[in-house]
């Protein structure tokens, strides 16, 4: 395989200031996350620790194997979403963690934000962690902490297809497939919430801690006139001894925890990848020379190899077509052992690069390569003479290539997503297994200067069709508006927010971070692909 | 000369005693009980015989099965070593009866001193001065009391058969008197199968200074000098130096005089130590006399470059005394410091556990290690808990000290408790080093003693961090085969916290771990530690703390790290904190063992009413009583074990009902 030469010095100005603007950004982006991983507050933890519960992300790093990673996904969930409503992290944390060597999805409510009660936000977040878990065969163990649907927000969360109900769907589904559900009741589970423990192959509940009922007391009340403690109603002594909702009858947190472990110990499961995996070398350079490669400004260009460079193994490449199309970079690398074919801009999409895209995503999905995209894209040639050579043609090739390709596909935007670039980029709508984007990325339909350019042009014609003056100032007005709204719903704390992606990461741990899902993805059995018609 | 020995005994003396053997061309031959089969003293013996059982009564006190066996194995002699047979009268007897040589005294001088009174009456008649005290027969219980304040407090019981501190009370006053008088007569007749006592006046600042004697069949008598044993526990040496320090040349040559005088007194052949207790004002008073070789003979053997062995088996072979006495000379300065299994924070409670780890300091020139026990050893409950001894020998007692203070910082056992860590404290003390001490000096010292290093404990702790770290391990295979195998407690944008829970005696601290710039550090009550490195093979770290690059040996099981940290052993538990809800957490309705021992009493029956405090039952262990009380009211509900009955550290003994408010 060919060695990629880096041909930055880390010692220039330009590194330099690209470097300082990329780590204030991550610096940010660090100090917002540890915000979020301060759940719902002082006080709320303090009444939950109160109760002799442990924290979520600390029942988390119990659950997981010690000192091992967890990948959490949606991090900035419900971030700024809600008003005054501090949502953090949607109010579920979840993330892929090792229990006993086997990857699993843990989906588990953080009971200080909210009561750990479902906004819309929540909804999707635990159905993108199902999605996850059932795309990537990974056994769910969810730690339910819950006080239901939000209820105010009944109309955003319980009635459609992609609502409340669909949680319970999906476990019956993936149970279905064969992959394990398991709840650990470690608080509430209230009405609906019920059916979480209640849908799973097994469950633990937590002594004067866990409740499942499908009432409440005060709904008990209001509906029969019986008055019922929460613990006589529906307690782990109920659910273990009278009831049998819940299978293991746990005596705190520690005891929960270390039964979910007993159980994925013996859950005889087997990640098998059916694909030829090498020894794992570092990149040949530092991974945190990723800083200094992303101009500040997205408008200026950059040799997508060079973060290629920085994140394959050896940071070996062997570039595909490369005299040709050269706008697209495409080739075969290793990441962790893992093969991998990689697709990434250089700039613009034209027809070729549309078509070297295409048959290079055939070529990986043939053989059953997993696929990384790394997105910087403006999107594709606009002019008569694109046009007149059918780049929606090619275009579209490419789309259809990326749609259609069952092998994982991972993404990492580490620069702008505009258009329909970001499709034929495999964009959320594609069926990636994981998107990311670094805390730089852009992502909108076009770029903000380009929306308030088209829009201007499109008042100043019909003003003139109707003779009307339209000053550059005005026009100056109209447009900076249009300007701050690409720029902030562009921005990816607002994209994560709605969880358009998996998360925003720090572009160091992107090697890492590629790792862990592409490792994850493997659980799966690679599929066969079958393409839909590619217009000639 | 002898062409076979046996040596009825066991551990560092039977390995001792078979090393001057072997160094004299005499065949040895070995002893065993059925929990010594793998012993080191079976191995280093050019024979081996097994002679019964664990319990030293079926074994090492069979004198008749000893017998037999030399008898079969065609020995001409039985070395006794100390301890077990060594000082039984009836035992030398039975020896001379059978032909067979008998390495030490007499009979009738092992009988003369074997009775403390009687031993105490001949001196009076010998003219050797004694300490004020009470040694007739009559043991009316009023009549001691009449004594007993006769002679005035702080005052003694001792067993009259007794030694080595078993059966031994100290009084302070009157009212103390009749209890401890009833608790020295059980563990007199325990231990000796003889409940009489005396009691003696007690110094309070006396050192306790031996003189070592030796005398042949042909007459002579000579003294090798004298050890100060003064530093002690629970009656038991701990330190032992020689020559005594300030001991000017008269009061040493007058010790001497007594000593021999002592000897002669009673016909004494062979090795033996008289005991004196030396009083500030330089009066000293007899104390005993040991009718064997001291477990501290090394230390006159480095100061005069002896071998006492040596001169036991010429003696007993028939032999003159090797020297005279004016060719016995004093080198330099010599200290043995005895290793014990035991918890010198509890009272010096024997500790019972198998040897996971052991390593004794470096062979070097004046260092001198006397150990009957290897890696892997059971330390159990059968015998004596001391297991080794370190020797140095120097110019003189400051390089003497030091030379000490550093071999035991190089000596690392680990898997049970040990006094390694205490004994460092102890020779490192300003007051010990200005030699300020007497039989008290570690009561009087305790706290400080005691008062372990904060910052070496912090540290330690934090090393037992590291040690459960799964990053810190040798990694066996490639980088890693997934970024799943990475260790680093990375999680996204978040920092890498970990907080370990250890607990240190009871103390429990959180060791927070964090991953910074690509490397660890850890916190522990506001300090920060950088460490780096790890495991380099299953039993020893090597890490850079801070700057600092140490190596330790580490020994970890699932709830539990022990390491040696600056000479200290620390056991750290991993607290569980799976509440699995037992009958009651506390555990106070069913007290358990806190050691192995044997059940030697039991004042409760099933169905009688106990109050917090009350004596539920009586273990004993390593000859040492412990009472296991009550810590709720309650009714006895059942009683696991009978009087007699070995009970295993950690069993449940009673239960009780526990009484509801």
């Amino acid at each position: 395989m060919s060695i990629l030469e880096s041909r930055i010095s880390n010692r220039s100005d330009e590194f330099r200031h690209n470097s300082s603007a990329m780590q204030e950004l991550v610096a940010d982006l660090r100090a917002r996350a540890s915000t979020i991983a301060e759940g719902g507050g002082e006080r709320a933890r303090e009444k939950h620790l109160g109760r002799g519960k442990l924290l979520p992300r600390d029942r988390i790093d119990r659950l997981v194997d010690p000192g091992s990673p967890f990948l959490e996904i949606g991090q900035f969930a419900g971030y700024q979403m809600y008003g005054d409503d501090n949502v953090a992290a949607g109010g579920l944390i979840a993330g892929i963690g090792r229990i006993h060597g086997l990857e699993c999805m843990i989906v588990a409510n953080d009971a200080t934000v909210k009561g750990g009660t479902y906004y819309p936000i929540t909804v999707k977040k635990h159905l993108r962690a199902q999605a996850i878990a059932q795309e990537n065969n990974l056994p769910c163990i969810y730690l339910v902490d819950s006080g239901g649907a939000h209820l105010p927000s009944q109309d955003d969360v319980f009635p459609d297809r992609e609502h409340f109900g669909r949680i319970f769907f999906n476990q019956a589904n993936m149970s279905a497939q064969g992959i394990p559900q398991i709840a650990v009741v470690m608080g509430s589970c209230t009405a609906g919430g019920a059916y979480v423990p209640a849908m799973c192959d097994q469950s633990i509940i937590v002594r004067q801690q866990g409740t499942i009922f499908l009432g409440g007391p005060p709904l008990v009340k209001a509906a029969t006139g019986e008055v019922v403690s929460a613990e006589d109603l529906g307690g782990a002594d109920v659910h273990a001894r009278i009831s049998g909702v819940a299978d293991h009858y746990a005596h705190n947190d520690e005891h929960a925890l270390s039964m979910a472990r007993d159980i994925v110990a013996t859950l005889n499961r087997q990640k098998k990848p059916d694909l030829v995996l090498r020894d794992v070398i570092e990149p040949r350079y530092p991974v945190d020379e990723l800083y200094g490669i992303v101009p500040s400004s997205l408008r200026k260009p950059f040799d997508i190899r060079e973060i290629i460079a920085r994140l394959v193994d050896d940071s070996a490449f062997d570039e595909f077509k490369q005299l040709y199309g050269t706008t697209l970079i495409c080739g075969f690398a290793h990441l962790y052992g893992i093969p991998v074919g990689i697709v990434a801009n250089n700039g613009i999409l034209f027809s070729e690069s549309a078509l070297k895209g295409a048959h290079f995503i055939e070529l990986c999905a043939k053989r059953r390569i997993p696929l990384v995209f790394l997105q910087n894209i403006t999107g594709f040639m606009v002019g008569q003479k694109y046009e007149h050579g059918g780049i929606a043609r090619d275009g579209a090739k490419m789309v259809t290539a990326v749609a259609c390709a069952r092998v994982p596909k991972l993404t990492l935007v580490v620069g702008g997503s505009f258009g329909a670039g970001n499709y034929a980029m495999c964009g959320r709508a594609y069926g990636g297994r994981f998107l990311w984007m670094w805390p730089n990325a852009r992502i909108s339909v076009m770029g903000g200067e380009q929306a308030a350019t088209v829009l201007a042009q499109v008042r100043r014609d019909g003003l003139e069709a109707r003779g009307e003056p339209w000053s550059e100032a005005d026009e100056d007005s109209f447009k900076d508006p249009i300007r701050t709204q690409y720029e902030h719903q562009g921005h990816p704390y607002y994209a994560s927010a709605r969880l358009w992606d998996d998360g925003i990461i720090d572009p160091a741990d992107s090697r890492r971070v590629l790792g862990l899902g592409l490792s994850a993805a493997l659980n799966a059995p690679i599929e066969a692909t079958e393409f839909g018609i590619f217009r000639m | 000369m002898f062409n076979k020995i046996l040596i009825a005994n066991r551990g560092e003396i039977a390995v001792r005693v078979a090393r001057t053997a072997r160094a004299l061309g005499i065949r040895s031959v070995a002893v065993y009980s059925s929990a010594d089969q793998d012993a080191l003293h079976v191995e280093v013996c050019d024979e081996a015989w097994c002679i019964g059982g664990a319990a030293a009564s079926e074994s090492y006190l069979d004198g008749e099965r000893i017998l037999e066996v030399a008898r079969q194995c065609g020995a001409e002699a039985i070395h006794p070593g100390y301890g077990f047979l060594s000082e039984n009268a009836g035992f030398a007897r039975a020896c001379e009866a059978a032909g067979m040589v008998f390495i030490g005294p007499p009979a009738s001088a092992i009988d003369a001193m074997g009775s403390k009174s009687e031993a105490k009456a001949l001196m009076a008649k010998a003219g050797v001065p004694l300490v004020p005290g009470y040694h007739d027969a009559d043991q009316d219980d009023a009549r001691l009391g009449q004594e007993s304040k006769r002679i005035g407090y702080p005052q003694l019981i001792k067993a009259s058969a007794g030694g080595g501190g078993k059966g031994m009370r100290l009084v302070e006053n009157a009212q103390e008197f009749p209890a401890a008088l009833v608790s020295a007569r059980r563990e007199a007749s325990a231990s000796f199968g003889d409940d009489k006592v005396l009691i003696e006046r007690y110094l309070t600042r006396p050192r306790h200074v031996e003189l070592q004697v030796f005398a042949d069949t042909q007459g002579n008598c000579v003294h090798l000098f004298e050890r100060d044993c003064s530093i002690q526990r629970r009656h038991q040496k701990v330190l032992e130096e020689a020559p005594a320090p300030g001991l000017g040349a008269d009061l040493r040559q007058r010790m001497g005089a007594a000593a021999i005088d002592c000897a002669r007194a009673i016909n004494y052949v062979g090795a033996g130590t008289v005991e004196f207790l030396l009083d500030e004002d330089g009066s000293f008073y007899f104390m005993e006399m040991n009718t064997r070789l001291q477990v501290e003979h090394p230390v006159t053997e480095m100061i005069t470059g002896q071998d006492l062995v040596e001169w036991q088996l010429r003696v007993a072979a028939g032999e003159p005394l090797p020297l005279e006495q004016s060719e016995i000379g004093c080198q330099g300065h010599a200290i043995e410091a005895r290793i014990y299994a035991e918890m010198p924070q509890r009272d010096f409670m024997p500790a019972a556990g198998q040897i996971l780890y052991l390593k004794p300091p470096d062979n070097r020139a004046g260092v001198r290690i006397d150990s009957g026990v290897r890696r892997g050893d059971l330390i159990g409950i059968n015998y004596d808990p001391m297991i080794a001894k370190l020797i140095v020998h120097a110019a003189d007692r400051n390089a003497a000290l030091a030379k000490l203070a550093h071999a035991l910082s190089q000596y690392h056992i680990l898997g049970l408790n040990t006094n390694i860590g205490f004994l460092g404290s102890l020779v490192t003390l300003s007051e010990f080093g200005a030699a300020d001490f007497d039989t008290g000096f570690i009561g009087k010292h305790r706290e400080r003693l005691f008062a372990q290093s904060p910052l070496y404990l912090q540290q330690a702790r934090v090393l037992a961090a590291a040690a459960t770290l799964p990053a810190f391990e040798i990694r066996h295979d490639r980088a890693s085969d997934s970024a799943w195998d990475a260790h680093d407690l990375w999680r996204v944008n978040l920092p890498a916290t970990q907080h370990i829970e250890l607990d240190h005696d009871g103390d429990s601290a959180v060791v927070a771990v964090r991953r910074v710039d690509g490397g660890w550090r850890f916190e522990l009550d506001g300090e920060s530690y950088r460490l780096s490195g790890g495991w380099i093979d299953a039993h020893n770290m090597r890490l850079d703390l801070n700057d600092e690059r140490i190596e330790f040996p580490v020994i970890r099981t699932a709830d539990s790290i022990s390491l040696g940290h600056r000479g200290q052993a620390y056991r750290f538990e991993i607290p569980d904190r799976v509440d699995t809800g037992g009958i009651d957490a506390a555990g106070a309705d069913h007290p358990r063992a806190p050691m192995s021992g044997a059940v030697v009493a039991l004042p409760v029956a099933v169905g009688d009413t106990v109050e917090p405090g009350d004596t539920l039952m009586v273990i004993e262990a390593m000859k040492m009583e412990h009472t296991i009380v009550a810590e709720v009211s309650g009714s006895v509900k059942e009683i696991l074990f009978a009087v007699g009955d070995q009970v295993d550290e950690g069993d449940t003994l009673v239960l009780l009902e526990v009484e509801s408010r």
